[in-house]
């Protein structure tokens, strides 16, 4: 690896080009969520990104809400939104509630999922999940120190191309990897890099084709639903909570960002 | 909404339903199937580890001893035993500078000053003698002990540690019918009340989550952890030889946290067998690995966000808290002031329960905020009791440049041992500060669980505090 600390010290390098905004979020032109494991360093990335000093502890579960912050890079300004951390998507609780409804609804323009490099198979099952609902997403590949205090090494440039989504190894207590995750950030969302998202493919042909045929009816139904694939599972599921939001319309209404913030303040 | 389109709705509800049974039940567990197994095969793609050297153990060797059965606790006790022992040391000469600056030196000044240009003596005793006394004796009295306490609190947060104290009471909250994670809420709520019970957001059964709730006033927050501090530095270290009474008043106060913890397990137990009833769920708590403290960003977040942030909101609630108490002094009912008047009151029942009527009119002033409850409770001391040569006048905080003086008034308003252990014990089980009160409000959205999270802790406050006051006079006589 080439030392990029001499890089990061030069002015025309990419920090040079972030503006922290802290609590000022006006006009923003993208949506980041933040998303992650429990105790993998959201909130120092958060902070990294925003200047804002949200308090950050060795403790997993220390954000509990969601906490927004803005930044400004390469003359776009971000909306950054700070996600409970979760195991998964998939049970019930509020916390994994929150974070599953605000990629899902909220529709951000790009997805960070911080991961723990020293525990990638755990992490990972959260990526995929985050993968099943949202087109855009990042992998931060955090805690690389740690990993390296381990020895343990991982080929970020394969996982980037099987997960087909950029993977950025940071050291976000230190700010190491912080530029390249705001190129990352800026490239996905203004489309320079096309993300492929990695699809879980372990499951029955006849599940594939119950979905497939499912999903297409939702987008007859409701064109302008981003996530009708996952939309389509939850329904084959039976998650009684989408078959009420189908059945009341609400689900084409939420669908709209500018709906988001009232959909929210009901959770 | 057309009739057709509400058709749609319901045929595409109706053939997931259909194509559900023909997959079978076990959808959503052969989601979750895939979901690992692929997670299993790009992670055995990527991740190479070498020569695992036995240095990498070092954090399973670390939590081995301070998870472990029989050592966990004692090393618990002994990290808070030695925090707490530094914070005494520590704290009591910048104290005596700082009350040198602000009270002996500023507060003549800005008297001479404001009866220079003419204020009128109400004025400036309400302004002066009230309002900036009031924060002069928090920032005195609580600016060293949090200066010391909060950065080596965050520096154990920060390396890891607190999870390892929420591991080794976890199985005990399991017992007790409550929910592991209760035990990391208070640990949390050792910080702040308020922000324990804002956590308690990560336990997701109702039952739990309002058990925990209640129980979080039993973990000592910022507010009050230097009148514990303070109160073990007389009272009990004035008990004992010097030579002892740094490790004395230190063990006390670990005694008094412990004795919290006791508490929000008693109770604990107690509520999920009467009107809590249910089965404590399982869960599984995350040891993070240890991580190196940044000793600077420790020192700046523990300085900004937990010592400037406890003293602002200290000074905040003193300030009109020294007006109320410069009033309370001054107006008279009858030649009596209306602190007499409910100090008088409330003795026949305070001192029964070991405590005074100041110590009851000080809580009742103090809700806004702990932090100023022994400033309140020094002042209406020397009101009531009427100490000559300290202070200019009745409802005017005096001088006090150290503990020792502290000690010869709270001495001198027939204080007792029993007083002060009294009143460490009424402030680990009194009410919660109004913002935390506020907050279970907010929390619950029920005016019966945030009634019963305020008073059930006062009533155990008094009755704790009546039986050790009759064991204490029974064993005396």
């Amino acid at each position: 690896m080439i030392d990029q600390s001499k890089c990061e010290a030069c002015p025309v390098h990419n920090t040079g080009n972030l503006k922290r905004l802290g609590i000022n979020m006006d006009k923003f032109d993208f949506v980041v969520a933040l998303a992650g494991n429990p105790n993998t360093g959201k909130s120092t990335v958060f902070n990294n990104l925003t200047g804002l000093k949200q308090h950050t502890g060795n403790w997993p579960g220390k954000t509990v809400t969601r906490a927004e912050g803005g930044f400004e890079f390469n003359n776009s300004r971000y909306k950054l939104i700070d996600l409970p951390g979760t195991y998964s998507l998939l049970s019930t609780s509020t916390d994994e509630e929150i974070a599953r409804d605000f990629i899902l609804f909220g529709q951000p323009d790009v997805t960070i999922v911080v991961v723990d490099a020293t525990r990638l198979e755990r992490n990972l099952n959260l990526v995929l999940q985050v993968l099943e609902i949202t087109e855009r997403a990042i992998v931060c590949l955090n805690l690389m120190d740690e990993a390296r205090r381990r020895y343990i090494e991982i080929d970020e440039r394969t996982l980037s191309r099987d997960l087909g989504i950029p993977v950025i190894p940071t050291e976000a207590r230190q700010g190491i990897g912080i530029p390249n995750l705001l190129t990352a950030i800026d490239e996905v969302v203004n489309g320079k890099f096309i993300c492929k998202p990695y699809r879980i493919t372990g499951t029955s042909k006849g599940l594939a084709k119950a979905v497939e045929y499912i999903t297409e009816k939702i987008k007859r139904q409701f064109p302008l639903l981003p996530n009708a694939r996952w939309v389509a599972l939850r329904l084959l599921e039976g998650d009684q909570k989408i078959i009420d939001a189908i059945r009341s319309g609400e689900i084409s209404g939420i669908a709209k960002r500018n709906s988001v913030e009232e959909n929210f303040a009901a959770v | 909404m057309t009739k057709i389109q509400l058709n749609e709705k319901e045929k595409l509800i109706a053939s997931a339903n259909t194509l559900r049974w023909e997959i079978g039940e076990s959808l959503h567990d052969s989601i979750i199937e895939s979901i690992y197994t692929d997670a299993a095969k790009i992670a055995n793609k990527v991740v190479k580890v070498k020569e695992q050297k036995k240095k990498y153990s070092y954090d399973q060797a670390i939590d081995r001893i301070v998870t472990s059965k029989w050592l966990g606790f004692p090393i618990m006790f002994l990290m808070l035993s030695v925090v707490f022992w530094v914070t005494i040391e520590g704290a009591n000469v910048p104290s005596g500078l700082i009350a040198n600056l602000l009270v002996d030196t500023l507060h003549p000044v800005l008297k001479d000053f404001a009866s220079s240009i003419g204020t009128p003596s109400w004025l400036s005793g309400v302004l002066i003698d009230g309002a900036y006394l009031a924060m002069a004796w928090v920032i005195s009295v609580m600016l060293p002990p949090m200066a010391i306490f909060f950065p080596l609190f965050t520096l154990l947060e920060d390396f890891g540690y607190l999870p390892r104290v929420a591991f080794n009471m976890d199985n005990l909250y399991r017992k007790v019918g409550a929910h592991g994670k209760q035990a990391l809420t208070m640990t949390m709520g050792f910080g702040c009340n308020a922000a324990g019970i804002i956590a308690t957001r990560i336990i997701d059964s109702p039952r739990e989550r309002i058990i925990a709730i209640i129980t979080n006033n039993f973990s000592l927050c910022n507010g009050r952890w230097p009148t514990q501090i303070l109160i073990a530095t007389i009272f009990i270290g004035g008990a004992v030889p010097a030579y002892l009474a740094g490790i004395v008043s230190a063990a006390a106060v670990v005694g008094i946290a412990l004795l919290g913890i006791i508490f929000s397990l008693v109770v604990s137990w107690g509520l999920s067998k009467t009107i809590l009833k249910g089965e404590a769920s399982a869960f599984s708590l995350e040891l993070p690995p240890y991580r190196p403290p940044r000793i600077l960003r420790t020192l700046y977040t523990s300085l900004i966000d937990r010592t400037i942030f406890v003293l602002w909101r200290a000074v905040v609630f003193a300030v009109p808290a020294g007006i109320v108490i410069w009033l309370v002094a001054n107006i008279t009912i009858g030649g009596t002031s209306i602190a007499e008047h409910f100090t008088n009151w409330s003795d026949p029942f305070a001192l029964l329960v070991g405590l005074n009527g100041v110590i009851l009119l000080a809580y009742i002033i103090a809700i806004p905020a702990n932090e100023i409850v022994v400033p309140t409770v020094l002042m209406l001391t020397v009101l009531v009791a009427g100490i000559a040569g300290v202070g200019s006048g009745d409802g005017v905080m005096f001088e006090l440049d150290s503990v020792a003086d502290t000690s010869a008034i709270l001495h001198a308003g027939g204080w007792t041992v029993l007083t002060g252990i009294n009143l460490m014990l009424f402030s680990l089980l009194h009410n919660p500060c109004s913002t935390t009160i506020y907050t279970i409000y907010k929390e619950t959205k029920s005016i019966k669980w945030t009634v019963i999270s305020s008073i059930l802790p006062v009533m155990m406050g008094f009755a704790v505090c009546f039986f050790v006051t009759q064991v204490w006079r029974l064993i005396a006589s």
